[in-house]
C-alpha cells in the first residue's frame, strides 16, 4: 500500500471555487478559467502514489502549483476536491482532531526560509511538535537533543535561531521536522534558500540522514539537478497539472512533452545518463571454446576487427583482433586461449556517463558492461558516450 | 433639498439610551470608581518618599540606570511643588483608563487579526473614536454618568483605546506567514498558535500600542477635568481660567514628567523584549 496517495486532488483558487469547478473538470485551461471567472488555478487533476521509504520529488517552475500542492498534503490549503489519503485514511474532509493527529505524529514539514520561532532558543524550536502534543518537559528536552546531534548540531542547543547561519538554520527546521518521529517529511524548496555549497551539503546529508532513518519524503524544488540528485521518482508540474512521473533517467531519456525537455536543457547529463543507457548489444561475441576461424568469420561478418571473448556463463574473458586471429590460423593453431587480451575496461549498469569519460577516451576497445557476476550484459562504444551526453541515444546513430 | 437630520437621530439615540440603559451605565460607574478610588486610596496612603522609590526602581529594572535618576528627580520636584496629590489622582485616573482600555483593546485587536470581517467593521469605528472630537461625546458621557472622575474616564478610553487595538492587529498579522504554517503543520490547536507563537512575535508591538494608549490617556487629563475629574488636569484648568498662569505651569510640567517617566518606562519594555527575540 501507498504511504501517501493523492487522487484527483484540485485546488482552485478564488470566490466561489465550488462553483467553477465543474468548468475545471471539464478541461478549461488555467488563463481561460482566469479570464472567465476571475480564478486561478492551483492544482489540476493530480493523482500519484508515494511508496514507502521513497523520496518523491515534485518540481517545477515558480507558479506552477507545487507550493500549493504540498500544502495540500497536510491541509496547511484546503483542497477543492480529491482526495489525500494517509496511511489509508482520507484527510480531506476529516475532521479537526483527526487532521491535528496527522500533523503531530504522521506528517512533518521543512520550509523554504526555515520557518523557526525566533523567540524560542534552538531546542524548543525542535520540541516544538512535541510541546503542542504536551509531552513532558524531559523528555521533549532529550528528545529535541538527539534530533540536533542527528543533523550535527550538538553544541547549539541553547542557542537562539537568530545566531546561526542558513545552512544551520534549516539544520534546526529538519531537526524539527525528525523530532516527532513522523514518517511522512514534506519538504518545501527546503535547500533553495541556501548557496550553493551548502546546499549540496545539505543534499548529501538528507541521502545519508534517509540511508539511515527511511522516512518517506515530499521534496519540492524548482532546481532540475537537486531532483535528479535526490529524487528516486520525479513528478514534472505545469500549471497545476503533473506532466510527467517517473525516475530521473526515465524523465530524461522520454520526456513527455516540449515543456518537460525545456527543462532538460540545462541538465547535466552526464551525471544522470547510465551505463544501462548508453550500452547496446554487441554485434558479435565468441566463447572461448571457438576456435581461431569461427572468430574470424563472425568479424567479417559484422565488419569488426575485434571480438569479444566469453565463457558459456557468459562470463567476460576478454577480446581478441583480427590481426591475431589470422596469424594464429596462419600457424594452424584454432586455440585462441593464448591470443585473448584480458586488459578491458568494464563497468557496472548503474555508473554515470561522467565515470566512463576518462575510460571512453583512453581505451581502444569498446566498454564492456557487466552484471554483479561479472556476465556480459552490453558495451559501450565511444560514439555512445557522445550521443548520450548529447541526449540522442534513441536515435539511429 | 432634504437636509438628513444626523443631529435630532444622534439626539434620539442618547434620550433612548438615557431612559432604557440607565442600569447598565450605573453598572459601568461602580466598576469604574471602583477601580479609580482603590488606586487612589492605595497611591495616596502610601508615603510619597515610599512610592517614588518603588517607581525608580521599576524604571532601573526595566530602562536602566539613567531613566531610573530621571525619574526619581521628576517625581521629587513634584513632591516639592506639592502637586504630589494631583498628580496620584491623575495616575489613578490614566492607571485606570489604560487597563480597561487594554482588557477590552487587546483581545478586540486579537480577533479582527483572525477575521477580515471583524477588521473591516472594527477599523472604521476606531477612526470615529480618534477624530471625533472629544467633547462631543464628553456631553452625552456627563448626561450618562453624571460629573466627575467617571465620565473622564470613559472620554479616556474611547480616545485612548484605538492604538492597542490597531497595533494588537498589525502585531498578530506580522507574524511571518511561514512562521504560523510551521507552527500548524505540526498540529498546533488556535490556541497554541496563538499562545505559543502568534502573541509572543506580536509582543513588542502590542507593547508600543500600550505606550501610545497611555500617551494618550494622559493627553485627555485637562479636557477630564473640565467635566469635574481632579487631579493635574484641574490645576492646569484653575491656572488657565483664573489667570494664574505660574500654577498653570506647575501643573503642566508635572503633566510632562508622569508622562516622560511612563513613557520611557513603558516603551523601554518593548523595545528590551524586542532585543530578545532580535
Amino acid at each position: 500500500m501507498a504511504k501517501v496517495e493523492v487522487k484527483k486532488l484540485y485546488k482552485i483558487y478564488g470566490h466561489h471555487p465550488k462553483k467553477v469547478f465543474t468548468l475545471v473538470e471539464k478541461g478549461m485551461s488555467k488563463e481561460e478559467l482566469l479570464k472567465k471567472t476571475g480564478h486561478g488555478i492551483g492544482v489540476n487533476n493530480t493523482s500519484f502514489q508515494v511508496e514507502e521509504g521513497e523520496i518523491f520529488v515534485v518540481m517545477g517552475l515558480s507558479g506552477s502549483g507545487k507550493s500549493t500542492l504540498i500544502r495540500c498534503l497536510n491541509r496547511l490549503i484546503e483542497p477543492t476536491a480529491g482526495e489525500v489519503i494517509i496511511d489509508g485514511q482520507n484527510i480531506v474532509g476529516c475532521n479537526n482532531e483527526t487532521l491535528l493527529e496527522i500533523r503531530r505524529k504522521k506528517v512533518a514539514m521543512v520550509f523554504q526560509h526555515f520557518a523557526l520561532f525566533p523567540h524560542r532558543t534552538v531546542w524548543e524550536n525542535v520540541a516544538y511538535g512535541l510541546e503542542v502534543q504536551d509531552v513532558e518537559l524531559e523528555q521533549r528536552r532529550k528528545k529535541a537533543y538527539s534530533a540536533l546531534e542527528a543533523v550535527g548540531l550538538e553544541g547549539y542547543e541553547e542557542s537562539m535561531p537568530s545566531q546561526l547561519s542558513g545552512g544551520m538554520q534549516q539544520r534546526v527546521g529538519l531537526a524539527r521536522a525528525l523530532a516527532t518521529e513522523a514518517d511522512i517529511l514534506l519538504m518545501d524548496e527546503a535547500f533553495s534558500a541556501l548557496d550553493p555549497l551548502i546546499r549540496k551539503e545539505m543534499q548529501d546529508e538528507l541521502l545519508a540522514l534517509q540511508s539511515r532513518m527511511k522516512k518517506t519524503i515530499v521534496f519540492i524544488t524548482h532546481d532540475l539537478d537537486e531532483a535528479l540528485k535526490i529524487g528516486d521518482r520525479i513528478a514534472i508540474m505545469k500549471d497545476g497539472i503533473v506532466v510527467q512521473i517517473g525516475t530521473p533517467e526515465e524523465i530524461l531519456n522520454n520526456p513527455a512533452d516540449d515543456y518537460v525537455k525545456e527543462f532538460l536543457q540545462d541538465v547535466n547529463r552526464v551525471k544522470v545518463v547510465t551505463a544501462s543507457t548508453i550500452m547496446k548489444k554487441p554485434d558479435a561475441i565468441v566463447s572461448s571454446k571457438d576456435g581461431a576461424r569461427v572468430a574470424v568469420r563472425k568479424m567479417k561478418e559484422s565488419g569488426i576487427s575485434s571480438i569479444f571473448v566469453v565463457d558459456k556463463e557468459r562470463h567476460i574473458q576478454g577480446i581478441i583482433t583480427i590481426d591475431d586471429a589470422l596469424s594464429l590460423l596462419k600457424e594452424g593453431i584454432n586455440n585462441i586461449e593464448g591470443i585473448i587480451n584480458k586488459d578491458i575496461h568494464t563497468t557496472s549498469p548503474d555508473t554515470p556517463i561522467v565515470d566512463l569519460l576518462p575510460t571512453a577516451i583512453n581505451t581502444k576497445y569498446p566498454i564492456v558492461v557487466t552484471d554483479e557476476d561479472n556476465k556480459m550484459i552490453g558495451i559501450i562504444v565511444r560514439v555512445s558516450v557522445l550521443t548520450g551526453i548529447m541526449g540522442e541515444e534513441n536515435s539511429d546513430v | 433639498m432634504y437636509r438628513i437630520p444626523i443631529g435630532d437621530y444622534f439626539d434620539a439615540l442618547i434620550e433612548w439610551l438615557t431612559d432604557n440603559l440607565e442600569p447598565f451605565f450605573n453598572g459601568i460607574k461602580t466598576v469604574i470608581v471602583t477601580i479609580i478610588d482603590g488606586f487612589e486610596m492605595l497611591l495616596i496612603a502610601v508615603p510619597a518618599y515610599v512610592i517614588i522609590a518603588i517607581i525608580a526602581l521599576i524604571a532601573w529594572k526595566v530602562a536602566g540606570r539613567k531613566i531610573a535618576i530621571f525619574t526619581a528627580i521628576g517625581l521629587l520636584l513634584i513632591h516639592n511643588i506639592q502637586l504630589w496629590e494631583e498628580t496620584m489622582e491623575t495616575l489613578s485616573l490614566v492607571f485606570t483608563a489604560t487597563v480597561i482600555a487594554l482588557v477590552i483593546g487587546i483581545p478586540l485587536g486579537i480577533w479582527m487579526a483572525r477575521n477580515n470581517t471583524v477588521e473591516r467593521t472594527v477599523k472604521p469605528v476606531l477612526d470615529f473614536m480618534q477624530t471625533m472630537p472629544a467633547f462631543v461625546y464628553l456631553i452625552p458621557a456627563v448626561i450618562f454618568f453624571g460629573l466627575g472622575k467617571v465620565p473622564g474616564a470613559v472620554a479616556t478610553i474611547i480616545f485612548a483605546m484605538p492604538p492597542v487595538v490597531r497595533l494588537t492587529n498589525l502585531g498578530i498579522r506580522q507574524v511571518p506567514e511561514d512562521v504560523v504554517e510551521a507552527a500548524k503543520s505540526f498540529g498546533s490547536t488556535d490556541k497554541q498558535l496563538l499562545m505559543k507563537v502568534q502573541l509572543p512575535l506580536a509582543t513588542p508591538t502590542i507593547l508600543a500600542g500600550v505606550n501610545q494608549t497611555i500617551m494618550l490617556a494622559l493627553s485627555m487629563v485637562v479636557i477630564s477635568a473640565m467635566i469635574g475629574a481632579r487631579g493635574l488636569g484641574e490645576e492646569v484648568l484653575k491656572g488657565v481660567t483664573q489667570m494664574e498662569i505660574g500654577k498653570g505651569f506647575e501643573g503642566g510640567i508635572a503633566v510632562v514628567i508622569l508622562a516622560m517617566v511612563l513613557d520611557r518606562v513603558t516603551q523601554a519594555l518593548g523595545s528590551s523584549k524586542k532585543a530578545r527575540t532580535g
